[in-house]
């Protein structure tokens, strides 16, 4: 069981790294958002995978906060980065 | 091996895959909408899986309910981010994607 999950850890590790790749490519500052809203999510999955694998139950509340970060990283990007026209960030 | 064990295992792996899925449309999409068709929803079942399996293994009634209220919270970040930037994109502008 425990080999299995560091596997998965690892495999979801690695799907983190392959997120990057949008976030060096954009094009849009959405796109790059969007690659965040993965990294929040694997993460929590990444946290729960090793609370189980290490016996460390404190691992849960950390992915609990990450759970309720990322919407409030999400919504303040939308509300306060992205909504005016005028500051095109956008590479287009 | 006890069959919650394997059953734990199945759902662990199941939710792999939709991580993995998630990912791959994230990076081979075309647009912004089509990606976050991709992420916001292959993610989070990718994570109630993995939840699920979890919460076979859990020691005790409150561990559950944590791991269910954790997966409660992704499923809202991920709504609310998903109608959010697709409504700011078109806002901006940004054309839906056509073969």
């Amino acid at each position: 069981m425990l080999t299995l999950y560091f596997a998965l850890a690892l495999f979801l590790l690695l799907n983190l790294v392959a997120g990057m790749w949008r976030v060096l490519r954009g094009p849009t500052a959405a796109d790059r958002m969007l690659a965040a809203q993965l990294f929040g999510t694997t993460s929590v999955a990444v946290l729960l995978v090793l609370a189980q694998a290490t016996d460390q139950a404190a691992l849960r509340d950390v992915a609990l906060v990450f759970a309720l970060l990322a919407a409030v990283t999400a919504v303040a990007f939308v509300r306060r980065a992205w909504s005016d026209r005028e500051t095109n960030h956008d590479a287009e | 091996m006890t069959p919650s064990d394997l059953l734990s295992t199945v759902l662990l792996i199941a939710g792999a895959i939709f991580f993995l899925a998630g990912t791959l449309g994230l990076l081979r999409f075309p647009d912004i909408y089509t990606r976050l068709h991709a992420l916001t929803k292959a993610d989070n079942v990718g994570l109630g899986l993995v939840v699920a399996g979890f919460a076979l293994q859990a020691e005790s009634l409150a561990a559950v309910g944590k791991l269910l209220l954790i997966w409660v919270f992704v499923l809202l970040a991920g709504a609310s981010v998903a109608h959010l930037v697709a409504a700011a994109a078109q806002h901006r502008g940004i054309k839906l994607w056509k073969r």
